[in-house]
């Protein structure tokens, strides 16, 4: 492990997204996200990598894409305004199978909302923001050092699946300080994506492996091919509606989904004969945490389940971990976004989902009076 | 012929036609291109220049043509 | 037609463009400006946006990317910095490149890029069935102006020139060889280089606008083009209704990525210069 340091949740992004071997970054400022911008301005070109501040978020999308396709690890940053305008692109990354990550510190919403507060309201968002069905990996932490971890996972993600990911970050995350002791280079797993082992003559840029993942030949190298956001023949040529079409629409989410255990990052804490669980994620789960410590003291058995993964959504995991418990307490910073997925797979009787949604962060006593009234204390 | 014409691609736009020096060129009954007066052909590349279907080429140093 | 073989796929000939649209010209005279200058095919890319003139971009066989309504642009610029040892040429229409991807244009002006843009200009959103764009002309008809477009166009070189474009040109469907000349010299610029290319649109814009047919359109465009050395020594109402073609403006000014690489040797140490 590397000496502690004290951290902000945006520069552990921004040092995670490089421990990944990210080399290029386009963005915009917008709060609460900027700093990741403006770390990587720093530190991108002391390694030989590319930092660009392009015109707006779209651009930014776009040059990330486009930097994606030389071979190189691109990201970008934003928070809920830039990541809706970024959504176009987002499916045109997914269609054309271009690895990506998009980071979203979120921020209060809808529109230009509360720029510096902290919200959970962007994850349906996540899933279904661009038009079309599509696949797509999103993951949420819930401290500093996770950030760290999860921004390297979502770039292996991304490589792996040949996808977009977001990193969904929370204004609270982002910019609160933890003392943090990263680890080393030579600790940290990198995935690069798969190159094609064949001839350029024999390259057929969308043709996927068994695992439903085409490798993916660099710009500048003879692999000639074409990249379109229209449907495609597996050497990229536009297609019209039928088999190709079907075919295309099924893998793009398949490849996601049959990889379900692998992209599925949680943690867990007492689930094991506990009457009560609560299940959170992202900014939340620290006061969620805390409920949790406070309700045992007052003798409740309550167990806490911390999603990573949100997208594809874990419903095995839920099946598995939600089994015995008697009540799920799910608590949100949003009007209720991921319990609604939940409740599908748990039946709605079970579960109890506790928002808020005025810019303040959850007090524990507010998720400790549920937990409590479920195992019929007070 | 000093011309090679690809009637698979021409789509019968009349480009060729209407730009040839010499009226070497017509539209047949289906709409296609073909040489009415290859004799009077010069080889000028003005058809294979303007041509947006790549459709109509000359063939270089091609014998029978009119020059 | 031999010199630019190699650089079509020709598995995916005939195009999808109608009878007499003069976008095949063009796209050939940009293979032969490629040829001319001699790039290697390996390293040329081909970024397109999405319209009628964006299509080019599945036709011709290097590495080729035919992005969204508007954006080739950022596309462009993200390949060109991420690795520079590729040439990148833009192809992208009138609609796409003014009025969706106005905002990348300007930019890509201001910041000198070294990217070959052509616009393939018909005056009209061809694709979609023959909408005005930012380039129609005051009165033309179009499907969204059915009374007569009541907008002014941009005038396309004045935009590039006071964005900051270093060499900006115009040409025809018509003069395809000079065509093949200024896209090859715009290649050649190291910086962002402009080349509006006047096309036909035969089906929408001709028919709706009563222009005659694809070789009249062409015609039209032989009558009423100016070349540059000649438009100045003509009076301004000898000059109404024409348009000037050729070399427009070429100037020297800081390179984006010339600079970045500054950037790069000063945060390494190596010594860059401060400016």
């Amino acid at each position: 492990m590397r000496p502690a340091r004290l951290m902000q949740g945006n520069q552990a992004c921004a040092e995670g997204m490089i421990a990944a071997g990210v080399r290029f970054f386009a963005g915009y400022p917008i709060t609460p996200s900027t700093e990741v911008a403006e770390i990587l301005a720093e530190e991108l070109p002391k390694i030989g990598g590319k930092f660009i501040q392009m015109e707006d978020e779209i651009a930014s999308m776009g040059a990330v894409l486009g930097a994606s396709l030389t071979g190189v690890k691109a990201i970008t940053a934003t928070s809920g305004p830039g990541f809706s305008l970024k959504q176009e692109l987002i499916g045109y990354g997914c269609m054309a199978e271009i690895p990506c990550v998009i980071v979203n510190v979120q921020r209060m919403g809808p529109s230009t909302g509360l720029p510096t507060s902290p919200a959970q309201g962007d994850v349906m968002q996540a899933r279904w923001g661009t038009h079309g069905d599509h696949g797509i990996i999103v993951l949420s932490p819930g401290s500093v050092k996770e950030t760290f971890e999860v921004a390297v996972a979502c770039v292996n993600f991304a490589e792996k699946y040949r996808t977009p990911v977001i990193l969904l970050l929370d204004e609270v995350i982002g910019h609160m300080r933890e003392r943090v002791e990263l680890p080393e280079a030579r600790d940290i797993h990198i995935e690069n994506r798969k190159v094609p082992a064949c001839a350029p003559e024999e390259y057929q840029a969308f043709k996927p492996d068994a695992d439903g993942v085409p490798p993916m030949a660099p710009f500048g190298e003879g692999y000639y091919y074409h990249v379109t956001g229209l449907v495609h023949t597996y050497g990229g040529m536009p297609a019209g509606p039928g088999p190709i079409t079907d075919e295309i629409v099924h893998r793009l989410e398949s490849k996601i989904t049959r990889a379900q255990k692998d992209i599925t990052l949680y943690t867990e804490d007492g689930i094991e004969g506990a009457e009560v669980l609560v299940i959170t994620y992202g900014g939340s789960s620290r006061a969620a945490g805390a409920a949790v410590k406070e309700a045992r003291k007052k003798g409740a058995k309550v167990g806490l389940l911390k999603l990573v993964t949100l997208w594809p959504f874990p419903c095995e995991l839920i099946l598995e971990k939600t089994k015995h418990a008697k009540t799920i307490i799910v608590p949100e910073l949003n009007m209720g976004q991921l319990v609604g997925e939940i409740e599908r797979y748990t039946g709605r009787d079970r579960v109890v989902s506790v928002t808020r949604v005025d810019g303040e962060l959850f007090e524990p006593e507010e998720i400790v009076e549920p937990i409590l009234a479920a195992g019929g204390k007070k | 012929m000093a011309l090679q014409i690809n009637k698979k691609y021409c789509k019968g736009c009349g480009i060729c036609v209407a730009f040839c020096p010499k009226q070497v060129l017509e539209l047949d009954e289906l709409g296609k291109v073909y040489e009415k007066s290859p004799e009077a052909c010069i080889q000028c590349g003005q058809c294979e220049l303007r041509c947006p279907d790549y459709a109509i080429q000359v063939i270089r140093g091609a014998k029978g043509a009119g020059q | 037609m031999a010199v630019i073989e190699k650089y079509l796929r020709q598995s995916a000939l005939p195009h999808i463009w109608c009878p007499g649209c003069g976008n095949g010209i063009l796209l050939a005279s940009i293979l032969r400006a490629i040829d001319k200058v001699q790039l290697e095919q390996k390293k040329t890319v081909i970024v397109s946006g999405i319209g009628c003139s964006s299509r080019a971009s599945g036709y011709m066989n290097f590495n080729t990317v035919h992005t969204a309504h508007g954006r080739a642009l950022p596309f462009a610029s993200g390949i060109k910095l991420a690795n520079p040892e590729l040439n990148v040429i833009v192809i992208t229409g009138d609609g796409d490149s003014t009025a969706i991807g106005g905002n990348h244009f300007i930019h890509a002006c201001r910041r000198n890029i070294d990217i070959t843009t052509i616009i393939f200009n018909n005056s009209i959103y061809g694709m979609t069935g023959g909408q005005s764009s930012p380039l129609s002309p005051l009165g033309a008809m179009a499907t969204t102006s059915p009374y007569g477009h009541v907008e002014r166009p941009f005038d396309i070189a004045a935009l590039a020139i006071a964005a900051g474009a270093t060499y900006v040109a115009r040409g025809t469907a018509y003069h395809a060889v000079a065509l093949t000349d200024i896209v090859a010299k715009g290649i050649q610029n190291k910086g962002f280089s402009v080349i509006d290319a006047i096309t036909q649109c035969p089906i929408s814009y001709g028919r709706k606008n009563k222009m005659g047919g694809p070789a009249q359109m062409m015609q039209w465009q032989k009558d009423n083009a100016v070349l540059i050395s000649a438009a100045a020594k003509m009076k301004p109402e000898e000059l109404a209704g024409k348009f000037v073609i050729g070399q427009l403006h070429q100037s020297n000014a800081p390179e984006y990525i010339t600079e970045y690489e500054k950037v790069l040797a000063k945060a390494q140490g190596r010594g860059g210069e401060a400016k």
